[in-house]
């Protein structure tokens, strides 16, 4: 019990001093500074086309891990959830190596198509989707291992192609499942740094996503570093309060009926 | 359309070796033990599990023939599952379940559901249209998985143990209603069941699957009189003895020897009957009765005035006599007896 109330005293402290801290008067100024505006939109704007980014690949290859049998499986499995256990950096500097002007594929993005990722806005949400598409992956891989496979048998004896199967009977049942991952990598992207710094740079409007404005913030004017951070702890709070309980439960709830 | 199944497939454990023809109109019930193959066969009709070999044909379209590199996938055949379990799908109402098969072969979704709405009558439960499947008592969702493969108007339907899912109570209702049901259709009908119950109500004829094989095939009465399984004898509650038979005495592969009357010579299975056994503590100087096994009793069920005696020694039998001669020769498990049967009232026949 007494240890249990250390760790919500340990997780709850940072979030105290930081209020503790914060310039409520010159607040409201400190959010509509031109900069702060520019690295929140920024933020928002990468973030959501990380997630969308996300979804679109991360929905295949959940479906190819949990319902296609091949070799080397588990590997692959291994090889494209590895950037949630990598440290963002060392995922910056391998996206860098890969993707920049020099690296395997980069230099002939630029050599051919005058195509450059580092250091644009582009390479931000390279760099997000990177980091943020494994949490989708492994929610999405855990729903459709859970379905029973029977029910998409069903669907197909019934007439049904392989995509109107997926669309009309797997989709709508890993909805919750869907929504849960893309909301994970949704907030996992938006709170991106390492990767981003290392592999998009710190340029004000094209790559200084909110986290790297905080940390920037931090050596030349704490105050608005503070007031910054709890925007982002605001944003990270209401979606896990907002979204916890009605995706999450949902997704429990389903789960639970899969398998009675 | 008659349906062709020469079929040879391997699946895990199981060696799936079968040829079966059914005709239009005919009601087929495979009736075997658990993991004899009786799902992966109708999974292998259905097109959800490719075959090895062989050749699946319904009239003269042919579904799967590795040979030719032939292969229909599940949505390319008129054929129509019910599964164990029903699979109806959670997310939709139970209307848009029966319409689901129409829909995803491009009729309009007013067209379809007004198709479903038909069928949802037809098995009684048009008042349920707009229900989630959740909301359905096990009979209920069976009849609605049932409209749902016929709405599609399948040449073959298969049923994967309808009934199983099902309490005692509504499982007498629920089979009523499905023998209407498979009695006004004009396709193949394929019916899988561990039940010999629904395999009498509800099929024409009754294909006995063992290990992969199909040991015997006929109507349930003639199945049952004359057992070529342990399966089925088993299920009739009859001891089934193999073996050859030469100068009217049938030798099993383990060298115990039955004495036969009437019996014709080579391979034969022999029925003796449980009553037909009578038990002594020790072996007669004389008697009439030609065959005497010395065995050791191994289980005793009671049954009301009955006991079923299992007795292991050269020859496994099951006897069975009254409960008071049981208390006055006191067999208890343990003890040796000596089994002895009548020849004449063994039933022999070629194998």
């Amino acid at each position: 019990m007494a240890l249990a109330a250390i760790a919500v005293l340990f997780f709850a402290l940072p979030l105290i001093g930081l209020l503790w801290r914060a310039p409520w008067s010159h607040a409201v100024d400190y959010i509509s500074d031109d900069s702060s505006l520019t690295a929140l939109k920024l933020s928002l704007i990468c973030s959501l086309w990380a997630t969308a980014f996300s979804i679109l690949f991360g929905v295949p290859l959940a479906w190819l891990l949990a319902r296609v049998q091949f070799p080397g499986r588990s590997i692959v499995r291994a090889l494209c959830t590895l950037s949630m256990v990598l440290p963002p950096v060392v995922g910056g500097v391998a996206l860098f190596f890969a993707l920049g002007r020099r690296g395997i594929v980069g230099q002939y993005l630029d050599r051919w198509f005058d195509f450059r990722l580092p250091f644009t806005t582009a390479g931000v949400v390279v760099a997000q989707t990177f980091v943020a598409m494994p949490f989708l992956v492994v929610t999405v891989e855990a729903a459709l291992r859970q379905l029973d496979g029977r029910l998409e048998d069903a669907a197909r004896t019934l007439g049904a192609s392989p995509w109107y199967t997926f669309r009309r009977v797997t989709l709508p049942a890993i909805r919750p499942a869907l929504a849960a991952g893309a909301v994970l990598a949704w907030a996992r992207a938006l709170g991106e740094f390492g990767a981003t710094i290392t592999f998009a740079g710190n340029f004000p409007g094209t790559t200084q996503t909110l986290p790297l404005s905080v940390y920037l913030a931090l050596e030349t004017n704490p105050e608005k570093a503070i007031v910054l951070a709890l925007v982002l702890i605001a944003i990270s709070f209401a979606v896990l309060i907002g979204l916890r309980d009605r995706w999450f439960l949902r997704a429990e709830r389903n789960s639970s009926q899969v398998s009675l | 359309m008659s349906l062709r199944a020469h079929i040879t497939h391997h699946v895990g454990a199981l060696d799936l070796q079968v040829e079966l023809d059914v005709l239009p109109g005919e009601v087929l019930a495979l009736l075997g033990p658990n993991g004899a193959g009786k799902t992966t066969l109708l999974r292998c009709v259905a097109g959800l599990s490719p075959i090895d070999a062989g050749c699946i044909s319904l009239g003269d379209v042919v579904l799967d023939a590795p040979a030719t590199g032939v292969f229909r996938a599940p949505d390319q055949r008129a054929v129509g599952v019910v599964f164990q379990d029903y699979m109806l799908f959670r997310q939709m109402s139970v209307l848009e379940n029966v319409a689901f098969g129409l829909r995803a072969r491009g009729a309009r979704a007013t067209d379809a559901r007004k198709v479903a709405a038909t069928w949802l009558d037809r098995v009684g439960l048009a008042e349920y249209a707009q229900q989630r499947p959740s909301a359905l008592s096990g009979g209920q969702s069976q009849r609605v998985a049932l409209a749902r493969a016929l709405a599609t108007a399948p040449e073959v339907l298969l049923l994967d143990e309808p009934l199983a899912a099902l309490d005692a109570g509504t499982r007498a209702t629920v089979r009523r209603d499905l023998r209407q049901h498979l009695d006004t259709f004009e396709g193949v009908a394929l019916l899988v069941t561990h039940d010999p119950v629904d395999a009498y109500a509800l099929a024409d004829r009754v294909a006995i699957l063992d290990a992969g094989r199909i040991v015997q095939t006929g109507t349930l009465a003639e199945v049952t009189a004359r057992p070529r399984s342990r399966y089925v004898a088993d299920l009739v509650g009859v001891n089934l003895v193999a073996g050859d038979v030469a100068d009217g005495v049938l030798t099993t592969p383990t060298g115990a020897r039955v004495v036969v009357a009437d019996a014709p010579t080579g391979a034969a299975f022999a029925v003796i009957r449980p009553h037909s056994i009578t038990l002594v503590r020790e072996q007669a100087a004389q008697s009439s009765v030609r065959n005497s096994w010395v065995g050791t009793i191994a289980t005793v069920d009671r049954l009301g005035d009955r006991a079923r005696v299992g007795i292991v020694g050269e020859l496994p039998l099951t006897a069975e006599i009254t409960t008071a001669a049981l208390d006055a020769l006191q067999l208890r498990i343990g003890d040796e007896v000596v089994a002895n049967v009548k020849a004449t009232d063994i039933e022999v026949y070629p194998a």
